[in-house]
């Protein structure tokens, strides 16, 4: 046995298993979409871009819009909440940041289910808000809280928060407190060293944390389904029906693969992003 | 004097985050152990909505389902991924290509994997149940498994490997006897982890076990009945959960740790 053959051995298991159920199926939904639907739910196969052109109907397309506006607005609140905590967290005592940051992280571990529901018991007619509203003596109609579409951005920002902190960290972490002395040295005041020399290092942390909570959030139904109540619908609960229920896999596909392309194209962006910054960051160092 | 009503108001921020983190998962566990269930009134603590888990057949299966699905992929995904792993590091020059694929399964949105497997277990015949929850959960879990790995092989010390195959050992014994003892921690810690994420996966699952209720997982059945509004049950389900995931990845932290003196 060669020495080059080896690893490729070890390799070939696992490469096998992602080829044939992430790549081929994967492959296939791009293919599906480009199919006709078959009069009983199934599959004709004859080329159309039917279901490419019905995405960008205005009935379905403003799904998409809608979809990415919680997205974006989920975003940006957890990169507001997310950077504050990883500034604070890199701002107290050095041996205190790594438990700090285990506690920010801690609810990102447990199910995404439960961490929703936990919203559930919070914001429901019976919930606690509300009987603690009663009990401060407030008498007057409460406004629904769940089942609407700030329950599902508050679900999405407390789903994703801890994500937002560790991005934002990393880099905060990393900044040499000298340069910011420096500019306190030099006559800026805390807020303007903050503005002019930490926040434009720290933008590749909250552009990733911007990014993956966008992504995250956009083709999420989990969230929708559960705050948003039954009439309630993004993008991802779009495709789930089309699969699950109204069985038109054809446009499911089509719906999934606009999805797809949008998450990569951000997912793309940002990593072009991020290894320009470490380039530049490199040359810095050096 | 800035100074120090900047540190005051970075407690603020700490506190005002911390609180928003914890304050919703602390009703849910605080809950979970009131006697009257709701959230109106604590009646005094009782753990008898655990007890009633224990009387309740549909979640009981449930659970059963799950650790089948989370102990198959587990093991399927640790030696899939210790092998690609290592096989990845000896060969170092890799292609861009191929750290994408590995990469890829943990970055992909999980509805997308879950409808990509739907199509093509239902376009190949496949008939869906336990199984295909599996070998589905194997595709992200051994992406985890080999990262955690990696990063457990980037400070090894490939001179033991020659020494050993100097001494006579063929390459199976030593990956046998010298690379997997070493790396053991790392791959316990990864087995870990992809115990909890088996456990914790609802999408992939959901799409990919089939018609009917005789492969439902546990987060199947709790978003079942988390539709259906709150009950003292889904407290106590929903605290037991948690604290499973939580203890697991506390401790594949601390495993990966002793072993990686550079993090």
């Amino acid at each position: 046995m060669s020495a080059d053959r080896r690893p490729l051995l070890l390799m070939t298991p696992a490469m096998i298993w992602l080829f044939g159920l992430m790549v081929v199926p994967c492959a296939l939904i791009l293919v599906l979409a480009f199919f006709r639907r078959g009069l009983y739910g199934g599959i004709e196969y004859t080329w159309t871009l039917e279901n490419l052109a019905l995405v960008f109907d205005p009935l379905y397309f403003q799904i998409f819009l809608k979809s990415a506006g919680i997205a974006g607005l989920s975003a940006a609140i957890a990169c507001v909440l997310g950077y504050a905590a990883a500034y604070a967290i890199a701002a107290m005592p050095r041996r205190h940041q790594p438990m700090l940051l285990f506690f920010a992280v801690l609810p990102f571990w447990s199910n995404y289910l439960v961490r929703t529901y936990a919203w559930i018991v919070l914001l429901n007619r019976e919930g606690l808000i509300v009987n603690l509203a009663r009990w401060v003596g407030y008498e007057g109609e409460l406004p629904q809280m769940l089942y609407s579409e700030q329950a599902v951005v508050i679900g999405l920002v407390y789903n994703y928060l801890p994500f937002v902190i560790l991005s934002c960290y990393a880099p905060l972490s990393r900044l040499n407190p000298e340069v910011n002395e420096a500019s306190r040295d030099l006559g800026a005041s805390a807020w303007t060293t903050f503005r002019r020399v930490t926040l434009p290092m720290t933008v590749p942390g909250i552009a990733t944390g911007f990014v993956f909570v966008f992504v995250l959030s956009i083709g999420n139904f989990v969230t929708p389904a559960l705050l948003g109540g039954g009439q309630f619908q993004m993008i991802g609960n779009l495709v789930y029906a089309q699969f699950l229920t109204a069985n038109d896999w054809p446009f499911g596909a089509a719906l999934s693969m606009v999805l797809i392309a949008v998450m990569l194209g951000l997912l793309m962006g940002q990593a072009v992003m991020a290894d320009r910054a470490s380039g530049g960051k490199g040359a810095r160092d050096g | 004097m800035a100074e120090r009503h900047i540190f005051r108001l970075m407690l603020l921020i700490l506190g005002v985050v911390f609180a928003f983190l914890y304050i919703p998962i602390s009703v849910l566990v605080g809950l979970s152990f009131n006697d009257g269930g709701l959230p109106t009134a604590w009646t005094g603590f009782s753990t008898r909505w655990y007890g009633a888990l224990l009387t309740n057949d549909d979640i009981l299966k449930a659970a059963g389902n799950t650790l089948v699905v989370a102990l198959f992929s587990t093991a399927l995904s640790t030696v899939l991924g210790t092998l690609l792993a290592i096989g990845v590091e000896i060969r170092r020059r890799n292609g861009k290509w191929l750290e994408t694929i590995i990469f890829a399964p943990m970055i992909i949105p999980d509805i997308v994997l879950a409808i990509a497997l739907l199509s093509f277990f239902s376009l190949l015949g496949v008939k869906m149940g336990l199984h295909t929850i599996i070998v589905s959960h194997v595709v992200f879990n051994l992406a985890f498994v080999c990262a955690v790995v990696r990063a457990r092989l980037k400070n090894f010390d490939w001179s033991i490997v020659e020494a050993s195959g100097d001494l006579g050992a063929s390459t199976f014994t030593t990956l046998r006897r010298v690379v997997v003892p070493v790396l053991m921690p790392a791959i316990i810690a990864g087995a870990l982890l992809a115990f909890t994420l088996s456990v914790d996966e609802f999408i992939i699952a959901f799409f990919t076990a089939g018609a009917g209720r005789s492969s439902i997982t546990l987060p199947m059945q709790i978003f079942a009945m988390i539709r259906f509004g709150v009950t003292p049950e889904i407290n106590a389900l929903a605290t037991l959960v948690m604290a499973v995931s939580v203890v697991a990845l506390a401790l594949s932290q601390r495993l990966n740790k002793g072993e990686l003196p550079g993090q």
